[in-house]
């Protein structure tokens, strides 16, 4: 029964209807594979107890024929997701012990299809990170390595447990977040499919904030048809939520395998960078052929004003993080650090709570918007993140129905390699996502290759708004021209 | 611009951040890398450029004004470190 966790949740599913295996046998197998893949530690939290509970009303549901889209579906979700009665950390020191008397309204949404949790995923301390080596938990360790060494990689973050899971056969898919790349970052670095949808289409509600603005969660999957499965059931309109916005949600697999003929695909000069290794390069224009192959017409675009995405966006995400963070205190929820007066207790709570990259994090986002600097820098970021989407929005204006970059600028580096003594080493990770979340559009990740040392290089298509369905036709020509990859076991 | 030892204090402060004399100097080094990197948007035009407010072009919505939620004060106390009853309790901040 072991093979079972090497499922497609679209066989899966097509298993479980047939009664070829229970939901029982899938969860226990799933257990199984968990238990003896510790020393990955995508896991912060293991839930057995809960996920065999889930597995019994899935499949007393399924034998009365009233099973939902997801019913049976083992799952792993990232700590960042409030789960009701279940330690919820967001991998931070400041949370504790936190036990969320609600559930996120995405997770809720799973749990109504008839997903089954398996437990909580680590990730990099709130959300901020590209390697997963800030969580409290400590680093994730990337199932794939280089050809011929056993030195640890990282897996990408800021969710890089749902990554590392997904990749390793320990979930059938997972709930990711992606604020400047942490969905699509750790999906290319582990070959897996990562889709982070337009600002609003996944209610925000019940998961940890880090920069509200920029903020949406998403799923990691196997593949573009599994990721399109979740996202039917993650998205929706919620009106807890004010940002989430109240339209239909489409049959994203109805997308799986359409054309793409006439399609224009948009290749942006500006994503070409000065030293991107040759491998990538080459990616980008094997991805570009294939699409072609396939019918679309590629066309050169311009979007003038990427290289300062980055830089706005470390402005513009440190600045709501220091907001957003401000309710950490030690009263009402969390680590309390006790000092004689009031103000004391909050400085060494949050001191002793917060990590290196929190700190420093939150330390700009006050500097950039206290008095006199507020114009200078945070103004100003906003002003440019107004460019960066018109960028795009011209492109689309002339008829480009989607966008083609590499997803990253380099394969999977290993623990310990980057950002030790400049934090912008790291943050260049996301040079390549960070413009999508800050015009607030779709992007997936799809696996596309593997460099010279064996490592998982993806693509990323970035969609117009809400047009996450030319999305999944592309990605799947991606998928499909590509071929799957699978990391050799060795934990 | 780049920050003085003085101003990492004064930011750690409004941040409401613990921080010790040692660590000054390495968290200026940090602060002022990252300021160097965002430099570079001094250099875009943003004359008549708005600022952005709302990624996605929507009216705020609003609810309805009524009481939908409470009783639930056992479930708001339940995380906190220090409680009496139903109140959170904190240092002693008017003597």
């Amino acid at each position: 029964m072991t093979d079972l966790t090497s499922l497609t949740i679209a066989e899966a599913r097509a298993g479980l209807a047939n009664k070829s295996f229970t939901a029982r046998e899938l969860t226990d197998a799933h257990l199984a594979a968990i238990e003896a893949a510790r020393v990955l530690n995508a896991y912060v939290l293991e839930t057995p107890d809960r996920a065999r509970e889930m597995a019994k009303a899935a499949d007393e549901q399924i034998g009365k024929g009233e099973g939902g889209p997801l019913a049976g579906i083992p799952l792993g979700i990232k700590d960042l997701f409030a789960t009701r009665d279940i330690r919820t950390t967001a991998c931070s020191k400041i949370l504790g012990n936190f036990v969320p008397p609600y559930e996120s309204t995405v997770t809720s949404q799973l749990w109504r299809d008839g997903a089954i949790l398996l437990g909580k995923l680590n990730n990099d301390e709130f959300a901020m990170g590209s390697s997963n080596e800030t969580s409290c938990f400590g680093p994730v360790v990337n199932p794939w390595r280089r050809e011929g060494s056993n030195t640890h990689l990282v897996p990408g973050g800021s969710s890089g447990g749902s990554a590392s899971a997904v990749a390793a056969l320990l979930c059938m898919g997972a709930t990711a977040t992606d604020t400047g790349g942490s969905i699509r970052q750790p999906a290319a670095f582990t070959a897996t499919v990562g889709v982070k949808p337009t600002y609003g289409r996944c209610s925000r509600w019940g998961i940890v904030a880090f920069a509200s603005s920029l903020d949406q969660a998403g799923p990691i999957a196997r593949t573009v048809r599994d990721s399109a499965i979740l996202m039917r059931s993650m998205a929706g309109h919620d009106p807890k939520d004010t940002t989430s916005v109240d339209i239909g949600v489409p049959d994203y697999e109805a997308a799986i395998g359409k054309s793409v003929k006439g399609m224009k695909i948009g290749f942006p000069k500006e994503y070409r960078l000065d030293g991107m290794p040759a491998e990538i390069e080459k990616l980008w224009s094997e991805g570009a052929a294939w699409l072609k192959a396939a019918g679309a017409e590629l066309v050169d675009v311009s979007l003038p004003h990427t290289k300062y995405a980055l830089p706005a966006y470390y402005i513009v995400a440190p600045a709501e993080a220091s907001s957003n963070l401000a309710r950490y205190d030690g009263v009402r929820y969390g680590l309390r650090v006790p000092g004689r007066s009031i103000g004391e207790m909050y400085e060494s709570t949050r001191a002793g709570g917060f990590g290196d990259e929190v700190r420093r994090r939150v330390m700009i986002g006050t500097y950039v918007l206290s008095a006199g600097y507020y114009d200078a820098y945070y103004l100003r970021a906003q002003k440019v993140r107004t460019l960066i989407k018109k960028d795009f929005e011209d492109c689309f204006a002339k008829g480009v129905n989607a966008i083609l970059t590499p997803a990253t600028p380099s394969a999977a580096f290993g623990v310990g390699e980057k950002g030790g003594a400049d934090p912008v080493e790291m943050y260049l990770n996301d040079i390549f996502t960070v413009t999508v979340n800050m015009a607030g559009l779709p992007g997936i990740a799809v696996p596309a290759g593997k460099d010279a040392q064996g490592l998982p290089l993806g693509l990323q298509l970035i969609g117009r708004p809400f047009d996450e369905e030319t999305l999944f036709s592309l990605g799947k020509v991606i998928e499909q021209a590509a071929g799957r990859f699978t990391p050799p076991r060795w934990w | 611009m780049s920050v003085d030892a003085t101003t990492v204090r004064r930011i750690a402060h409004l941040a409401r951040i613990a921080v010790s004399e040692a660590e000054v100097p390495h968290l200026q080094g940090e602060l002022n890398a990252m300021l160097a990197f965002v430099e570079q948007l001094s250099e875009v035009n943003v004359e008549g450029v708005e600022p952005m407010t709302s990624v996605t072009p929507m009216e705020m919505k609003k609810r309805a004004d009524v009481v939908n939620d409470g009783e639930i004060a056992d479930d708001i106390v339940r995380n906190a470190p220090a409680t009496e009853n139903h109140f959170f309790l904190v240092p002693k901040v008017v003597e």
